[in-house]
């Protein structure tokens, strides 16, 4: 199942990109892909954390991902 | 009739826009922040502020605040603008405007946008120092 990645933040400069599509190895849900990725991309440990976004909203860790979502990684903000 | 208006932009942020939206003969008073680009953090010298969002989300959780401010609030316009990109010491990164026949939900409804703003909105900055540079909020 493929979606779509967007990284903002320090996540850009620590991944190196700011949208990819990616192919889900075994994720199911927004958690399973959070695991995924710190494999994937191991320098996002260095974030203290970070939040996902799938379709422009805040994504619980249960929400299951479907084909086609545009899931975003969200670092801490620090607007204002 | 439209009672909030959020703003994106990579252009100077204007109070005066602000203002005009939400000024109201049925008003009582208008309360404003302005957010400023502060010269210092921590004892080190800071030479810019570089903003970034994921514009859409952050329009909407934007929009989200508001709605939820004219709710939670007896107010009767507000306004949020946010700016992006390079910004120098002493610009506006930020400015809230809120309107309300009494003084009190103004000022309440603009330290609770502002606050939220800072927590919930998919916006970034990066510090820049004489020496380096910085993502705000995001390390350990």
């Amino acid at each position: 199942m493929k979606i779509q990645l967007l990284f903002f933040g320090i996540a850009t400069d620590l991944v190196g990109e700011n949208s990819i599509f990616y192919e889900l190895k075994s994720a199911e849900t927004v958690l399973d892909l959070k695991k995924e990725l710190l494999l994937k991309y191991s320098k996002l440990k260095n974030i203290e954390e970070f939040a996902i976004a799938v379709n422009e909203e805040y994504a619980e860790d249960e929400l299951v991902l479907k084909e086609n979502d545009v899931v975003a990684i969200i670092p801490p903000v620090s607007g204002g | 009739m439209k009672n909030a208006d959020v703003l994106i932009t990579s252009e100077k942020l204007m109070v005066q826009d602000c203002y005009d939206f939400v000024q109201d003969a049925s008003c009582g008073g208008i309360a404003v922040f302005v957010g400023t680009v502060r010269n210092s953090t921590q004892n080190k010298t800071v030479t810019l502020l570089d903003f970034s969002a994921y514009e859409p989300m952050a329009l909407k959780e934007m929009q989200k605040i508001a709605d939820l401010a004219l709710v939670k609030f007896k107010i009767h316009k507000i306004a949020i603008h946010h700016a992006v990109g390079e910004l120098q010491i002493g610009a506006v990164p930020v400015i809230i405007a809120v309107s309300s026949a009494h003084r009190k939900a103004a000022f309440e409804a603009c330290e609770f946008a502002i606050d939220t703003l800072k927590e919930t909105v998919p916006i970034w900055k990066k510090e820049h120092f004489e020496d380096g540079e910085v993502w705000v909020n995001s390390h350990p």
